[in-house]
């Protein structure tokens, strides 16, 4: 579908950052009571239990009536908090993972030009060139909500989460950095719609260039390190440790009622859309079609297709393992992801040298520098 | 009206704005006797930071200050300071005595010197109001390809921080355990 | 537009310093010292890119990249001593860790 430029007095071009803020905002938040309510149905099928089925059909309305419930309740604060940071910590965690998916292309439309010319123009809030930075950036700040809230409950339960949290998201943040790393290399760019236009393109006409099948399986190990290390980032099953409820009651939220209480859960909710949002454009193509003949589905479908798949592979994940001890967790970020994810860099970084001859290796090499330069500041503990 | 805000210099105002809120930022962070809440100040004053950078056109260093500095030393502070619990405000008094006036009185004679070389050694900056620009000043493809070009001086120091670090783990680590 | 010229980077960078000097000065708690060090460094950071961008020549933004991989190492090593301190000691008062005086 082509769209003219001009309809009536409005710019196209002009205007589709702005109906871009609309689509992820709306999706992000409209959807998380939608994902409560399929992970409910999921897991209730997987454990072989009912689920919800009282309100509504087939329960449908469960999350709303939730939200109303949470939305009425009372608003507790416990005795002899610092109220300033009580306050700020669910701030702090919804807002990165909203503004992070600013720079996640979705979707691409293609426009006619008032010169006649049909251009191509990724449907993204902000198409800027350190898209992927920008994103890690923004998830390396989501730690603070958790760490905060934990501190400023006053509890020792949710002291123990937050700490916990707070070790665990700067451990798996490095075997991300660098898994993320090596899809950079593979595409020579940090900005996400350049990512994904790479991705574009089949080998024997069938086969999708993604980077997940690129560099002869190496992109494969570096996605499977990705995805273990966002299920780790976002304290999701088997790595939700600093929630535990068998030992820690609630973990870090265990002092919060009503809305900022949801205000976590729809932060937990916004951050597993963000990460299978890069998931998705970074290894799986983005808006690309898994097969050409199937190219005549629109792009965002093809998107958020790829993005719900993830999703399920995290509540399947979650109904199916059971929690990690803390020893094993840490063992299994430092000991065995992060040595795994410098050899794939390295050898990504060789194949590419190989490849290309007279590319300068060097110009995202920077960044590798600079995730060593994280494992120092992380090595102390 | 109109010639007014015609007159108005967004980017200063920018700068201003910025400039306000790290100054005071980082006042509050001294102020202030909870750890906690300094290290949250300072962290603002980071943001702040890297928004200034960002007007300075230097991308990729906000990206990295963002990173480093907020997400992952400032976490670190934090850790430690629950980890030693040390986050109440009473935890550590403050001693009073001449300390906080003669440090002020210095702070002020610093920042006079400072104002004079800028007086007198700033006349070169001075008259050179607007900047010159090189493009791609800030981006990641300039970055790499300056460190990385054997022509320039970057190539070893470059490689040599590689060393530091090394160094500043094995360090951390024996200075953290226990027992080796 | 005319950009924000390069002496108020350098007079804003000048005043985070002198702050973070005041702080180094007056705070007994060596965390706190720890992060007015690391405002300095920030200030001294924030003066590299303005007269990198000033003279249009990339040592600055190579400098900052050096001062944050050093700023890194620093804290790294910095946060291990005072932890070793605060368990030989259970105190991280400074004025109380004087032990090299005697």
């Amino acid at each position: 579908m082509i769209i003219p430029q001009h309809v009536g007095p409005i710019d196209m071009v002009a205007v589709i950052p702005y109906i871009a803020i609309i689509c992820v905002l709306a999706f992000v938040l409209l959807l998380v009571p939608g994902l409560v309510w399929i992970e409910r149905v999921v897991v209730a099928l997987i454990q072989d239990r009912l689920g919800p089925n009282r309100v509504g059909p087939r329960g449908l309305l469960q999350s709303i009536a939730d939200g109303v419930k949470l939305f009425f309740k009372e608003d507790i604060l416990p005795a002899n908090v610092d109220k300033m940071v009580y306050y700020l910590a669910p701030v702090l965690v919804i807002v990165p993972a909203l503004a992070a998916g600013a720079a996640i292309p979705f979707s691409i439309v293609k426009i006619r030009l008032d010169s006649g010319v049909v251009e191509p123009i990724p449907m993204v809030v902000g198409n800027v060139n350190i898209g992927i930075l920008f994103i890690l950036a923004l998830t390396s700040l989501q730690v603070y909500g958790i760490v905060l809230a934990g501190w400023a409950s006053n509890n020792k339960y949710s002291l123990i989460g937050g700490l916990r949290s707070s070790a665990q998201v700067i451990s798996y943040e490095l075997a991300m950095s660098l898994a993320i790393l090596c899809g950079v290399f593979i595409c020579h760019s940090l900005n996400l719609v350049d990512i994904v236009n790479h991705q574009g393109g089949y080998w024997f006409g069938i086969i999708p260039k993604w980077n997940v099948f690129q560099f002869y399986g190496l992109g494969a190990v570096a996605t499977i390190i990705y995805l273990i290390a966002m299920t780790a980032e976002t304290n999701r099953a088997p790595f939700d440790l600093p929630e535990a409820e068998s030992e820690l009651v609630a973990g870090f939220h265990t002092e919060y009622s009503s809305m900022k209480f949801a205000i976590f859960f729809m932060g937990e909710y916004a951050s597993m859309l963000v990460v299978s949002g890069i998931a998705t454009a970074l290894w799986f193509g983005g808006w690309q079609p898994l097969f050409p003949f199937l190219a005549f589905i629109p792009g965002w479908i093809w998107f958020i297709g790829k993005l719900m798949t993830f999703i399920m592979i995290y509540i399947w994940v979650r109904a199916t393992l059971p929690r990690l001890r803390y020893d094993a967790l840490m063992s299994l970020g430092w000991k065995k992801l992060l040595p795994m994810a410098l050899v794939v860099l390295f050898l990504v970084a060789l194949v590419d040298t190989l490849q290309t001859p007279s590319q300068p290796v060097g110009s995202h090499v920077a960044q590798g520098h600079l995730a060593a330069s994280m494992v120092i500041g992380e090595s102390q503990r | 009206m109109g010639r007014g805000l015609a007159i108005l210099n967004w980017s200063l105002i920018g700068f201003w704005i910025m400039a306000i809120i790290s100054v005071c930022s980082a006042v509050l962070m001294i102020a202030n006797r909870n750890p906690v809440r300094s290290a949250l100040f300072l962290v603002l004053g980071f943001m702040m930071q890297a928004l200034l950078y960002l007007s300075m056109s230097a991308q990729f260093i906000a990206a990295v200050q963002i990173i480093v500095y907020a997400g992952a030393i400032m976490v670190l502070f934090l850790f430690v300071i629950m980890l030693l619990n040390i986050g109440s405000p009473e935890a550590l008094r403050e001693r009073g005595g001449l300390q906080a006036p003669a440090a002020i009185v210095l702070a002020i004679v610093f920042l006079l010197l400072l104002a004079g070389v800028g007086a007198l050694g700033g006349s070169q900056i001075n008259h050179l109001m607007n900047p010159s620009v090189i493009p791609n000043y800030g981006t990641v493809d300039a970055i790499g390809k300056t460190i990385f070009d054997p022509s320039k001086p970057w190539l070893f120091p470059f490689e040599a921080t590689s060393i530091l670090l090394l160094i500043g783990v094995v360090g951390a680590i024996t200075l953290a355990k226990r027992r080796l | 537009m005319p950009a924000v010229p390069t002496s108020y980077y350098l007079g804003l960078s000048g005043v985070l310093f002198t702050i973070g000097m005041i702080g180094v000065l007056i705070k007994r708690n060596p965390i706190v010292i720890f992060m007015c060090i690391e405002l300095m460094l920030n200030a001294v950071n924030l003066s590299f890119i303005a007269s990198g961008r000033h003279f249009g020549h990339m040592a600055g933004q190579m400098m900052v990249i050096f001062v944050m991989a050093i700023a890194a190492a620093e804290v790294a090593i910095g946060l291990g001593i005072i932890v070793a301190i605060f368990r030989t000691k259970e105190t991280i008062n400074i004025d109380e860790i004087n032990l090299l005086k005697y």
